[in-house]
């Protein structure tokens, strides 16, 4: 697989995975209008999922498309960011989880539309209204929970130290990365990192929550080293595909 | 998701075109059923291939809708109905926004209760800024306040009049 296939397949995977675990939520949300909204961003994120396995599949040219891509990979063979495969916790802790996403993802394809792969910059195109909309809903909550009552502060400022080491792998770049970066079809991780920060400390500031301080760990998902989470979510999520392969609705 | 290039194809004769709006223009958004498919914008062009084929471009509105291959199969539906041979190819490029929907789209979905769309969209960052104004669609009362950022649909927000009290649905500008 090229540098080029597999720096797809790791956006497409980051979106994928992280749209099953907010269809975690359907029936179990807090309240009817969150059930809609975690929903609702699950569903963009799985359609844009889908976009770029099937472009991934053409990338690659061995006739896979994007069910054979979801369905019929293992667990090393996904290639998401550690981040998205968290699990859900509670409502705080994956408003958390989606904040520090979304700010990345906006920085993101706003780099993207730049991309020399021309099929690359149109899906970027078409995610970044949808991205910016994801951030302000979940920005607007952790503002709401960090600068609510104690209970709500305490708890998304615990979600936020134990998300944040997931964060480091955002941004450090290896070899599929700088091959992509050379060839101009995305932008250098590290390139992300200022814009983020900037956005993530003024959300931080206006939900009264304290960033926590930088920790040397790394985690390597978009390498196919996934911790013990991800295997339980994608055997949920195939199941059906592999009871019944081909099936269709 | 199919990206077929425009095969040589043409414009069609001004009389087909016109019968092609006139079916398209009864072809109803499948949440919405008070808008058209041309209404919402999403048809972004109508060709004749060589063959005769109509070439018809559709625009997803949201990457996850649920209703976009509704929407492209009843296109093609009625098209054939009417003794098309249709292709429906999918456009993603440049991307599908509120500002297409058209003034007679924008009366209709305030007629049916759903706020149109507040302002034109600039870039994706207007987002991330303070909300427009939202006139309330059943007493067009200004003093409106957003319930959720989500709706019954991906393209709605929900809100509430705080002069006559009523929630009602808001098309997102984006």
């Amino acid at each position: 697989m090229t540098p080029h296939c597999r720096y797809v397949l790791r956006l497409a995977d980051t979106n994928l995975v992280l749209a099953q675990r907010l269809g975690e939520w359907v029936g179990h949300a807090p309240a009817l209008e969150e059930d809609l909204g975690l929903a609702n961003v699950a569903l963009d994120l799985l359609g844009q999922a889908r976009m770029l396995l099937t472009h991934a599949g053409e990338i690659e040219g061995r006739g896979r498309g994007e069910d054979d891509l979801a369905y019929q990979r293992e667990e090393s063979e996904y290639l998401n960011l550690t981040l998205v495969e968290q699990p859900n916790g509670d409502f705080g802790r994956t408003i958390v989880r989606q904040f520090l996403f979304d700010a990345w993802q906006v920085a993101l394809v706003e780099a993207l539309q730049q991309s020399k792969d021309g099929k690359l910059a149109a899906i970027a195109a078409k995610s970044a209204k949808e991205s910016a909309y994801h951030l302000r809903y979940s920005r607007g909550w952790l503002i709401r929970l960090g600068d609510g009552t104690p209970e709500s502060h305490e708890r998304v400022q615990q979600a936020l130290e134990r998300l944040w080491p997931f964060t480091n792998e955002l941004f450090d770049g290896d070899d599929v990365d700088r091959a992509a970066a050379e060839a101009g079809v995305g932008p250098a991780p590290e390139s992300l990192r200022d814009a983020w920060t900037q956005r993530v400390d003024e959300v931080l500031a206006e939900a009264t929550l304290a960033r926590p301080p930088p920790v040397p760990f790394g985690w390597y998902g978009k390498q196919g080293r996934h911790g013990e989470h991800l295997g339980y979510l994608l055997a949920e999520m195939q199941s059906l595909h592999r009871a019944h392969p081909g099936v269709s609705w | 998701m199919a990206i077929a290039p425009a095969a040589v194809a043409a414009a069609p004769p001004a009389d087909v075109l016109e019968r092609l709006r006139a079916l398209l223009s009864q072809v109803a958004d499948p949440e919405i059923p008070v808008i058209s498919v041309l209404d919402l914008g999403v048809v972004r062009h109508l060709l004749q291939r060589a063959d005769g084929t109509i070439e018809i471009g559709v625009a997803p509105t949201y990457s996850g809708c649920p209703a976009t291959p509704a929407i492209k199969a009843d296109i093609v539906r009625a098209l054939e109905r009417a003794g098309f041979r249709v292709a429906a190819v999918d456009v993603l490029s440049p991307p599908w926004t509120s500002d297409w929907i058209s003034a007679e789209g924008r009366r209709k979905l305030a007629q049916y209760g759903i706020a149109p769309p507040a302002e034109a969209v600039g870039s994706p960052r207007r987002l991330l800024q303070p909300d427009p104004v939202v006139t309330c669609p059943r007493c067009h009362s200004q003093q409106t306040a957003k319930q959720s950022e989500f709706g019954s649909t991906p393209c709605k927000a929900l809100y509430r009049c705080e002069a006559c009290l009523e929630p009602f649905d808001y098309f997102k500008c984006i």
